[in-house]
């Protein structure tokens, strides 16, 4: 006998979670597409609707993201200019269809290397709120996403939102995704980059590659880097051999990982110049 | 588990006891029979099924039901309210649906998006149908109608008596796909019908032994079906010969998917069974999947009786090729790869069979009835009169569902076990199991006089065809017959080779092989021109084929467009070669180029008889009804035979009776492939209208001018102001309940091909030629195409909205093949892997329609459906040579490595 279990609250969820082991369900596009069955099999958790996890809001020590706020929420939200990569990531997540339903926190738990939404949310410095029974906890999310399809979620443990540290929303973002086509389309390889700028120089950077590796990385040793450096030529400064050794990309159906390794590196470079245009 | 759901769907409160986690999709489908939401992937990826959520378009096969929350559900079926809505009119009028399968999908999104933007520009159209995909259209036609829906006055002026060719003519089989009332293969349900489910193979090659399927049924109650239950001769192909290929496999696996055995049973049990655990020992071998591991297992045949994995040779040899290249000035040299390609209609194949009055009746989605009931008839030990096959609305085929897939399995079950029996294929099993475009490995030289005539050619391909004939044999015949392109090619020497793999069958798509030949044919024309220091249009209209000149079979050719089609672009090539330069003047790292290719294609079976037959007839109560046999997969058989014919006899469309496809009451209008059927079925359709118009002429005693109206139950005949009245009530009725009846029967006269391919393998070929316009980021080697002016030579055009609608549609898929669309066995098996263009990856299309009228043709028609997809790929991988140097020799493209080559 199998349950579909819909709390009312978060309590009803995190003691359902306690006593249970099932699927975790927000928008369920991953979960449906991954299924030849015409329903969800096993135990379902559906927290897709809980108050407690939906909305975008500005706090005191910076902006929420509920985990079950969907990718079209997040698009038509009002956002500082830093939150803009995101938001242009939230227009191409799948489809529109899949924008109304997909959650935010539905793609960082699901862990695929190529999720659209990690590699802007790296930039912001992200973390994730983790509710249990036991207690809540926070973590980065960079190091909450271990491996493809890995995450540090407990068994027993809910995505409650994604929060941004308010320091981290300064500047401005860009984010480049790469595909074979426009619409409905898997990453070949994706950037994201965060910047900011005074008198002609760089201050604030933090750059993000996806779909190249494992897990989607921070570029730590390249934001280095360019902190400090002029505007001009910074594009310059991001040559592929740097770009080539933070990153581990694949051969697979989308692309070789030669070709990752230079489309990387140029959709990096392309991110850090429509981020600093905005910032100038 | 099951729980008490409320619905409100189109505003009517649905009380029902469903598994909360179903998808909404299969709730609204198979337990509301609200079956104009259409399923094309379960996994997001095709929008098909697309439905509004309080006011909001999502995936309904993405969503449990449990989490519509009490919210309000819009479905296909909601949209009209007591007739069309402004929305699905501006459809209907567009033409923006053909075979009508994604049209449910499409009308959502656009409404959900006319909703807040009721006046959307086309980005905001691009972008709110971006998740819904279309196979058939190219997008433009859609596009269109959401940016057009004031409201106009209902119903156009239909075409008066004798106007109907040349008019744009909506579909006559349109209302009900904007409707979202066609029935497709899935969408007929008989109460209790059974489902059926096939086990199949989890590898490409080895060998399998059945287990103890008995107690395994009983177990799950259901019924267990494999090759020892087949009644008939457990083989089959396409053409006579060539059959090779089981219904359910015995002992031996030759591809990934191939059904070994059927489970039966109850939807809700067959539905939720893991046939993981079916009884059955799997034993994996090395599999052979490409033509270079076909060749090197030579000694090994996949098939017994097939030597060398060769399963056929196609050759067509004139005057003396290697002489011809040795005396030319300029020789070019190349070789081309392509992929499998999928044809990826959005309609899985789908059907129902049952037992009525001791026949059994096959609903099922097909471009071919007749070979459908010929094939299921033998494998079923059924004599021919005992089954009907019956059309579905076909969903997209493109050249796959000319196969039978489902046929005999639904037809087995419903034997066996006396029921109706359904089966749907998921996307995967489409796609694993039915067939592909051959990928080809091709070789050729081209050589050419200092004054650029065209002197010899030598082509070789090998093709891969995967595990069982299918139509490979037609591919090799076909590919050395057309590789030369529409030229005068005095010495030719082609051969094409048909090797087996473990890979899928192929089959055939659009073209037959043509458009891979093709794309080596017209990349070398480029290097032939660069050789000559001469312009690219214009080397190909010096050595385009004019009426009189001999084909490379040695066929005297008649009505000839090729020329008129490449003069139709010369003025758009001149302007696009100044925009291209102006751009690149400017540009840096992103470049514009221009390609130009053209393309011919014979009519009809090659060298083979292919007839069709067209019945039409009067009743006793004056009704006109038109047997009308060829199957419309959406490209307009439906609308186009009764425009000839309408036309032929003499009257108003309107006063036709359609009936379809079906083999108890359509003579065989053969099937729908080869772009044959507007000319083949068209001149049967227009000789019955002749024929059936001389009897009614001949009764009235008027002569061949009259005039022919139906009205109030009588003919009228009106000669010279004198009108005569033929009462139909008062004529004898003959054996089909016709007082009047015409049917006539019309075959291609084609002559037999000899050793070396010479003779008439076709009465009719089309033309055309399409220029491509690309941007290329030579930083990331990401190709868009930004323009393509297509010209083609349908001789007559019979109706433009169609046209147009079939030339936006191959472009589609011709862009595809070149720029995103390999099918890796075994990889590829979904629609998020294997990509097919969005709406917005479609570039500005021009279509040129030409008239060169073909003296054998209806009214002077060619056929166009392949032609449309022959010459993109090559136009645009011309195109993006000129942009940026690269030569792309695989496909689907890799621009930035080949850039890097021509770099070096």
């Amino acid at each position: 006998m199998t349950a579909f279990f819909q709390p009312e609250n978060l309590t009803e969820a995190l003691e359902w979670l306690g006593r249970n082991s099932g699927t975790i369900a927000a928008g369920c596009t991953d979960l449906l597409a991954a299924t030849s069955a015409q329903s969800l099999q096993g135990d379902v958790l559906d927290v897709g609707a809980l108050a407690e996890m939906s909305g975008i809001s500005a706090q005191k020590d910076g902006w929420r993201i509920g985990a079950a706020a969907t990718w079209a929420d997040l698009a038509k939200a009002e956002l500082p200019a830093a939150f803009y990569g995101l938001q242009q990531a939230a227009l191409q997540v799948g489809s529109g269809q899949i924008q109304q339903v997909a959650t935010v926190g539905g793609n960082l738990c699901n862990a695929s290397p190529a999720a659209d939404g990690l590699v802007p949310l790296l930039v912001l410095g992200a973390e994730v709120e983790l509710a249990s029974l036991r207690g809540r906890r926070r973590m980065a999310l960079a190091a909450f996403v271990t491996g493809p399809r890995q995450t540090a979620l407990a068994p027993d443990e809910l995505m409650l939102a994604v929060h941004i540290p308010r320091e981290q929303t300064g500047g401005y973002s860009a984010f480049v995704k790469l595909g074979a086509r426009k619409y409905l389309v898997i990453s070949i390889a994706m950037a994201a980059a965060r910047v900011a700028v005074q008198n002609g120089k760089i201050t604030d950077c933090a750059l993000a590659i996806g779909a190249c590796g494992p897990v989607a990385t921070r570029l730590p040793r390249v934001e280095e880097m360019l902190l400090g450096r002029p505007v001009q030529g910074a594009r310059d400064g991001l040559s592929e051999a740097l770009i080539s050794a933070q990153i581990a990309p694949i051969d697979d159906i989308r692309a070789d990982s030669a070709y990752r390794r230079q489309a990387a590196t140029e959709v990096l470079r392309r991110a850090l110049e429509t981020a600093l245009e905005a910032a100038q | 588990m099951t729980v008490k759901t409320v619905l409100t769907v189109n505003g009517e409160r649905h009380e029902l006891t469903v598994d909360p986690a179903r998808r909404l999709s299969a709730v609204l489908r198979e337990d509301l029979g609200l079956r104009g939401t259409k399923v094309g992937c379960d996994a997001g990826d095709c929008g098909a099924c697309s439905v509004l959520v309080a006011g909001e378009a999502v995936c309904s096969c993405l969503m449990p039901v449990a989490q519509v929350r009490g919210r309000e559900v819009t479905t296909v079926e909601g949209l009209s309210e007591g007739g069309l809505s402004a929305l699905q009119q501006a459809f209907l009028r567009h033409g923006a649906a053909q075979c009508g399968i994604c049209t449910p999908g499409m009308l959502i999104a656009a409404q959900a998006l006319l909703a807040r933007e009721p006046a959307p520009d086309r980005a905001e159209v691009e972008a709110a149908l971006g998740g819904v995909l279309c196979r058939c259209t190219g997008y433009k036609k859609i596009i269109d109608a959401v940016m057009d829906v004031a409201p106009r006055p209902l119903g156009a002026t239909p075409p008066a008596a004798g106007k109907a060719v040349g008019t744009r003519l909506e579909r006559l089989d349109g209302v009900a796909k904007v409707a979202g009332s066609e029935i497709f293969g899935a969408d007929r349900v008989p109460d209790d019908a059974l489902l059926v489910r096939a086990v199949r193979a989890p590898f490409h090659a080895g060998r399998f032994a059945l287990g103890d399927v008995a107690p395994w049924a009983a177990a799950k109650g259901v019924t267990v079906l494999t090759a020892a239950d087949i009644p008939g001769v457990n083989r089959y192909g396409v053409i006579p010969g060539f059959e090779d290929q089981p219904a359910l496999a015995v002992d031996r696996i030759r591809f990934k998917g191939e059904p070994v055995a059927l489970v039966v049973g109850d939807p809700a049990v067959v539905e939720s069974l893991d046939l993981a655990d079916f009884p059955v020992d799997w034993q994996e071998t090395p599999p052979v999947l490409t033509q270079t591991q076909s060749r090197a297992t030579a000694d090994s045949p996949l098939h017994e009786t097939r030597a060398g994995n060769v399963l056929i040779t196609g050759k067509v040899k004139q005057g003396d090729a290697q002489q011809g290249l040795a005396s030319a000035a300029h020789v070019a040299r190349g070789s081309l790869k392509t992929a499998y390609v999928e044809h990826a209609y959005i309609e899985p194949e789908a059907g129902v069979a049952w037992l009525e009055d001791g026949v059994l009746n096959i609903h099922a989605c097909t471009q071919a009835p007749i070979m459908d009931r010929d094939a299921t008839a033998d494998i079923l030990g059924l004599p021919r009169n005992r089954l009907r096959i019956r059309e579905s609305a076909t969903g997209g085929g493109f050249g796959s569902k000319l196969d039978v897939t489902l046929q005999p399995l639904i037809g087995l079950a419903a034997l066996k076990t006396g029921k109706a029996c359904r089966m749907v294929y998921s996307r995967r099993e489409s796609m694993q199991t039915t067939t592909k475009r051959h990928p080809g490995d091709m070789q050729a030289q081209i050589g050419v006089a200092a004054d650029g005539r065209l002197q010899a050619m030598v082509f070789s391909g090998d093709f891969n065809t995967g595990a069982y004939a299918s139509w490979g044999p037609t591919v090799a015949n076909r590919v050395p017959v057309h590789a030369s392109g529409p030229y005068l090619m005095p010495n030719y020497h082609a051969e094409a080779t048909a090797l087996h793999s473990n890979g899928p069958s192929s089959g055939a798509f659009r073209g037959f092989g043509v458009p891979q030949a093709a794309l080596l044919q017209e990349t070398l024309f480029d290097d032939l021109a660069l050789m000559l220091n001469m312009d690219r249009l214009e080397f190909r209209a010096l050595n385009a084929l004019q009426d009189g000149d001999q084909s490379v079979c040695g066929q005297e050719m008649r009505g000839v467009g090729i020329g008129a089609c490449l003069a139709a672009l010369k003025t758009p090539w001149e302007q696009a070669n100044a925009r291209v330069a102006a751009f690149n003047a400017e540009s840096e790292h992103v470049k514009r180029g221009v390609g130009v290719a053209s393309c011919w294609y014979g009519c009809g079976n090659t060298a083979l008889p292919n007839p069709s037959t067209i019945r039409l007839g009067i009743k006793p109560d004056g009704s006109l009804c038109l047997h009308q046999g060829a199957t419309d997969i959406g490209q307009g058989a439906n609308t186009v035979i009764p425009q000839i014919c309408a036309d032929a006899l003499g009257v108003a469309i309107a006063d036709f009776t359609l009936i379809g496809t079906d083999t108890f009451l359509t003579p065989d209008c053969g099937k729908t492939s080869a772009s044959r059927q507007t000319y083949v079925t068209g001149k049967a359709a227009e000789m019955a209208g002749l024929a059936l118009r001389r009897a009614i002429l001949g009764r009235a005693n008027a002569g061949p001018e009259a005039e022919i109206t139906l009205q109030d139950g009588g003919i009228v005949v009106t000669d010279n102001h004198q009108t005569r009245r033929i009462e139909p009530a008062s004529l004898p009725q003959n054996e089909f309940g016709y007082v009047l009846m015409a049917e006539e029967t019309y075959d291609p006269p084609t002559k037999t091909l000899d050793e070396n391919g010479q003779g008439v393998p076709y009465a009719v070929y089309g033309y055309g030629a399409q220029m491509a316009e690309v941007e290329v980021d030579l930083r990331l080697g990401t190709t868009r195409v930004i323009r393509i002016t297509a010209a083609h030579d349908l001789g007559r055009v019979i109706n433009p909205l169609l046209t147009e609608g079939q030339i936006e549609g191959g472009i589609a898929q011709g862009l595809g093949m070149a720029l995103m669309e390999e099918y890796i066995p075994g990889r590829t098996e979904n629609l998020h892997d294997y990509l097919i263009p969005t709406i917005g990856d479609m570039p500005k299309i021009d279509p040129i329609l030409i008239e060169v009228p073909d003296p054998e043709g209806p009214m002077g028609a060619k056929g166009l459906g392949e032609h449309v997809l022959i010459p993109t790929a090559p136009a645009i991988l011309n195109a993006i040579r000129d942009a940026c140097g690269a030569r792309i020799t695989q496909l689907p493209h890799r621009v930035l490595k080949a850039i890097q080559e021509a770099a070096k």
